[in-house]
């Protein structure tokens, strides 16, 4: 690729045997050997292998909470739990998956790995700050399991005041759990900023990073910025609940509904925190595979910073229905629209990307492209909740279930395998099975679709979140929606396997399977534990597949 | 990393015994660490943000309640403590300036007058605090806010019958909502002290380091470091201060 203007030695390489280049370089992977040289790593790549392991983990104990709640909701009757039970278990689905999973989840994992790389470093500025990180991610990870096991939450993952407040259930430790979670993306976040602030590469402006980089940074800020503001109000109901102050009770002058505003004013910004590195997963892979520089560079980096910025100015979209002003209502309503802009325009360019590229469909660009179609609807969906009259017959519906599912699950889960198949053979070394990534991700999008699709529909019709119980009329839609995560539940536990599989036994890949642009894709695949022999000179931009095209066919001759 | 360059930088400028593997250079390494500590203040100023918007909405929910409260806080012990930490930050200021022209003798000496300080301020804070527990003011159970506590300054006014009555109209509930105000007044100097102690930490860590001769004209990054943080707790201050001592006296 002609990113890189000096002779390129990994260009070499990667033509070469694959084999023979995973045993004469060592990588990260083999540099050196025992448990204490990954629990003590300080390197960046180590590290998110160690957060793919226990994200996963993570995931599969918050899926197996979604297949308690949808196996009770298959009837109408109460019958495989108690009202108590089912809080439960969908509390410990939330608790799980928003704060154990899809916050840190993509930033930790394919951020912690790539940033480096993409922006041609040898490791993050605070390589012990970042693996002091997986340890508060760990801590605050056996905290909130913790309270869910020894007798469960039945809160929410919101922790609603007065109700976090005087149930008896274990707040107190999940409240711990999520306020030490939160301290582990905080500096994740600040490792970031820093990193891409001062450590990029020779030649690599700001406007010549991946966008990737972008979302990221974008993400980072959120992370810095709304992450401690949620420690706080998680924290003031801990001192509430240990030493019954009323910070939040009325009996003694406390608003509950402070508590709902510091909980959406970081909360809010959070699924930004889950959205966004999706969204820089899709802008790399989508150039990649229709072999065409990405269409609007530009406005899709400031968007990035743009929804992070107007995120922060939302939150009050949560509480139209919570005795909010009127004018507070309409203001939030306004802004939540105008946030849709930024994300349009993220969406149209990467249509626009599309258009007139040669695409292929390998499985990392299927997951994108489903991303792109179940975001649309996810993204529409929410501008019927951002209309305060509207959401007034929508809100605490399954509506609103529907819509959150499929940006967090249809958007960012998507995302999310987009990038772990795009990137695998780079963390592996091996490659996944086309195969079985296809089929695993045709699986995911029907299954999704079966899953969450009817909630709109009864949602609209008046089905109330948060019940065990529910009139017989919306039993059809349960029961769709129930077969549907079965299907889902296979699509996603596909890629566990097979890629575990693939981790010992898939076939060896060169430094750069996809032929794509990326300093991340030029060095070999896995990476040295310092990344680069020498650090790379960056003089164009960072999706030039024109050239690259061209480049190829110069090496052909 | 380059653990086997000599100890004496001066010639061997290619094995800088003080550069990470990861840097190029100690310029970048200097930035970066820098830039990574205002990133942290950051994070700090939106933590404490969160204590300052609880208080001031419930400052605004009950003013006659917040009012009396803060009288019954000793300002003189309030700007005594004022004092006390903007003179540590300028010694901690004049302990940054010493480290970089390399005078380990007057570090160390700032160093320690800004510990000093600091020990002082937390001392203060505990006077302060039994003060409230003889009062009955810490929050709880035993928590017991008297209109008509003869000690109290507000009772000494002449038209104290006058005005006891006007606050009791505008907010019946007062003796209860000034407990509100003495939760916000814990927590929030619960939280300051917390970070002080964390900086004394810091402080004292700088001086065992500095005893051992670590730090020199190049390299003198942590003492930089400590010293942002520390003005940051100073900053901090600055704004609770007036907040919680002074919002009854205009």
């Amino acid at each position: 690729m002609s990113a890189i203007d000096a002779p390129n030695p990994y260009q070499a390489q990667s033509r070469s045997s694959a084999v023979e280049a995973a045993a004469t370089f060592p990588n990260y992977l083999n540099a050196t050997g025992g448990w204490k040289s990954w629990l003590f790593t300080g390197d960046h790549k180590r590290i998110a292998i160690l957060y793919i392991i226990t994200t996963t983990i993570a995931f599969l104990f918050g899926g197996l909470a979604a297949a308690l709640v949808r196996l009770e909701l298959l009837t109408p009757q109460g019958d495989l739990m108690s009202g108590d039970g089912y809080n439960k278990a969908f509390s410990a689905h939330g608790i799980i998956m928003v704060f154990m999973f899809l916050v840190p989840v993509v930033p930790a994992v394919l951020g912690n790995f790539l940033v480096p790389l993409m922006i041609g470093a040898k490791d993050l500025a605070f390589p012990k700050i970042n693996l002091m990180s997986w340890y508060l991610y760990m801590i605050g990870t056996f905290f909130g399991l913790y309270a869910i096991i020894a007798g469960g939450v039945d809160t929410g993952w919101t922790f609603y005041t007065p109700f976090s407040t005087t149930t008896n259930t274990n707040v107190i430790s999940a409240a711990v759990g999520v306020f030490i979670i939160g301290f582990s993306s905080i500096f994740t976040g600040f490792n970031f900023i820093v990193t891409v602030h001062k450590m990029r590469a020779p030649g690599l402006t700001w406007f010549r990073l991946p966008l990737f980089i972008w979302s990221m940074y974008a993400t980072s800020l959120i992370m810095i910025l709304g992450t401690p503001v949620i420690g706080i109000t998680v924290l003031m109901v801990a001192v509430e609940r240990l030493l019954h102050l009323g910070v939040f009770d009325p009996a003694f002058g406390g608003d509950p509904l402070l508590f709902q505003h510091l909980f959406w004013f970081y909360s809010h910004p959070a699924v930004y925190i889950m959205i966004l590195p999706g969204f820089g997963i899709i802008s790399e892979v989508i150039p990649a595979f229709a072999r065409r520089n990405i269409f609007g560079y530009s406005f899709i980096a400031m968007s990035s910073l743009a929804i992070a910025m107007v995120g922060f100015f939302v939150w009050g979209h949560h509480l139209f229905v919570s005795g909010q002003s009127a004018y507070a209502g309409m203001v939030f309503s306004a802004l939540s629209f105008v946030i849709g802009v930024p994300t349009a325009i993220k969406v149209f360019n990467w249509t626009a990307t599309l258009y007139k590229g040669s695409i292929s469909f390998e499985t990392p660009m299927l997951f994108a492209l489903f991303f792109i179609g179940l975001f649309l609807i996810g993204g529409l969906t929410g501008l019927f909740l951002a209309a305060m009259g509207l959401d007034i017959h929508l809100h605490d519906t399954y509506f609103v279930v529907a819509h959150f599912h499929y940006v967090m699950v249809g958007g960012m889960m998507l995302a999310y395998l987009a990038g772990i198949h795009y990137w695998w053979p780079k963390i592996s070394g091996r490659m996944y099975p086309e195969f079985l990534g296809k089929l695993s991700a045709l699986i995911v999008f029907v299954g999704f679709h079966i899953t969450f699709f009817p909630q709109f529909v009864m949602g609209y019709m008046g089905m109330p979140r948060q019940y065990h119980e529910y009139v017989a009329e919306f039993q059809v839609y349960h029961v769709l929606s129930t077969a549907g995560a079965s299907v889902l539940g296979v699509g996603f536990l596909m890629p566990v396997v097979y890629l575990t599989y693939s981790w010992f036994y898939g076939p060896r890949v060169n430094s750069n399977p996809f032929k794509a642009t990326g300093l991340e894709w030029q060095t070999s695949s896995p990476p040295p534990t310092t990344n680069f022999v020498e650090i790379p000179v960056v003089t164009v931009g960072p999706y030039e597949y024109a050239d690259f095209e061209e480049n190829e066919l110069v090496h052909a001759r | 990393m380059s653990t086997h360059a000599s100890a004496d930088v001066h010639h061997h400028e290619g094995h800088d015994p003080y550069l990470a593997h990861h840097f190029e250079d100690r310029a970048q390494q200097d930035e970066a660490h820098s830039l990574g500590l205002w990133v942290f203040l950051s994070t700090e100023i939106m933590f404490f943000g969160g204590l300052f918007l609880a208080f001031t909405v419930y400052h605004v929910l009950f003013p006659e309640a917040f009012g009396l409260a803060s009288s019954r806080l000793s300002v003189s012990w309030g700007v005594i403590n004022t004092i006390v930490l903007l003179v540590s930050s300028f010694t901690m200021a004049m302990g940054v300036h010493s480290a970089q022209v390399g005078s380990r003798k007057l570090l160390l000496t700032f160093l320690s007058i800004t510990l000093l300080c600091a020990g002082a301020f937390m001392v203060i804070k505990g006077i302060e605090w039994t003060e409230k527990y003889h009062h009955h003011l810490i929050p709880g159970a035993s928590f017991h806010f008297d209109l008509n506590d003869p000690t109290a300054p507000e009772t000494q006014l002449a038209n104290w019958g006058e005005r006891r009555e006007a606050i009791l109209i505008a907010d019946p509930h007062v003796e209860r909502h000034a407990q509100m105000f003495y939760v916000m007044y814990f927590c929030l100097t619960g939280l300051h002290g917390i970070h002080v102690l964390i900086g004394m930490g810091l402080i004292t860590w700088m001086i065992l380091r500095a005893k051992r001769n670590e730090f020199n004209t190049r390299w003198n990054t942590p003492i930089e470091l400590t010293g942002l943080y520390w003005h940051l707790v100073d900053v901090i201050w600055i704004y609770l201060f007036p907040l919680i001592y002074l919002i009854h006296r205009h």
